[in-house]
């Protein structure tokens, strides 16, 4: 499968929602419709709310993957302003 | 815009709302509101639209604090009796928001200077208690095609409408002239239940945030009632009134009215 390049990328391990969440939307809005966000986090909860809370605003997950004992990266599609 | 550490907790709950988002929270941030009353009516939206992050906010009130005041004007306290009732709500809404800048304008509103207090502003607001203010302040704001989010209270029963000059009636549309001296009796004469301000104040708040969003639908060209006995909301529909004084197809009135005389200005 096709490695999905970012445009743009945002490191909010250590925080927890819904700061999580603000950050995220925050770096969505800032995006072109079509772009794509890649976010590092270590919140579980955040992990989990993220993707769906995304989801709710029209936006499109792509992947949602746990990568370390710790970390998730998540990869979101603008597709709604 | 980027915001600092402090204004993404702040304005977090706002930032998160799909309708407002940081985009939306940005116009807030932008935008000027003058409020004119800082009594029942100016201490709930002042306070809340501090909370929100409205840039700039004019108070505009000539009186001081008094112990009559505190059972629901909920910016001042018993440590700003005598002060000026717009330094007593500056006061208290930096405590709440130093960010926001509280303009303070000691003065009785009158044709002569209503103009120059509303000029650098984006939406207005009515919280007077008195018809001659309520008139002179429709009529400034159509003639300047500003925006007004309009509040009267009295009893048990207050009322609320948003007047978009161009795009629907004006107060005038409803009552071309203000009652008589003395037929509509006053706060002061007739008593006004504390918490009742609170209700109508922030219903006023929340038409401001919309109109700086551009968000929802506005209460325009409609009276929104609310009954605190009976815990009702009623809305009645306000026609344009084409042949109305001020914002009808010929207005006859073209120039500022001070309805001075015999009207109570106290409550």
């Amino acid at each position: 499968m096709e490695e999905i390049v970012p445009d743009k990328s945002i490191n909010i391990k250590g925080l927890v929602c819904p700061y999580t969440f603000v950050k995220a939307k925050l770096a969505i809005e800032s995006l072109e419709i079509g772009q794509i966000l890649e976010i590092l986090l270590d919140s579980e909860e955040a992990s989990r709310n993220i993707p769906k809370s995304m989801e709710d605003h029209g936006q499109k997950m792509l992947k949602a993957e746990k990568v370390n004992e710790t970390d998730w990266i998540l990869q979101i599609k603008k597709v709604k302003d | 815009m980027d915001f600092n550490d402090e204004q993404l907790l702040r304005y977090s709950r706002h930032i998160i709302l799909p309708e407002v988002g940081g985009k939306g929270q940005e116009k807030i941030i932008n935008a000027k509101v003058v409020i004119i009353g800082a009594g029942g009516l100016g201490c709930p939206v002042g306070y809340y639209l501090t909370a929100a992050g409205v840039g700039t906010i004019a108070l505009v009130d000539n009186d001081t604090v008094e112990m009559s005041n505190l059972q629901r004007q909920i910016a001042h306290s018993v440590n700003t009796l005598g002060m000026p009732k717009v330094e007593s709500a500056q006061r208290t809404f930096k405590a709440l928001n130093p960010e926001v800048n509280i303009i303070p304008m000691k003065i009785r509103l009158s044709k002569d200077n209503i103009l120059d207090v509303i000029r650098d502003y984006d939406i207005v607001v009515d919280g007077s208690d008195n018809f001659p203010t309520r008139y002179l302040v429709n009529d400034a704001c159509v003639m300047t095609g500003k925006p007004l989010v309009s509040g009267a209270i009295l009893r048990f029963e207050g009322q609320i409408t948003a007047i978009i000059p161009g795009d629907g009636p004006c107060y005038r549309c409803l009552f071309e002239e203000p009652p008589p001296p003395g037929l509509v009796p006053s706060c002061q004469e007739a008593g006004v239940l504390g918490v009742l301000p609170g209700v109508i104040g922030g219903l006023q708040a929340t038409e401001v945030l919309k109109l700086i969003l551009g968000k929802g639908e506005v209460l325009k060209g409609e009276l929104l009632i609310y009954n605190a006995l009976k815990t009702t909301f009623r809305k009645v529909k306000i026609p344009r009134n084409p042949s109305c004084p001020v914002c009808g197809e010929n207005p006859s009135i073209t120039e500022l009215i001070d309805y001075n005389e015999g009207y109570c200005s106290t409550a």
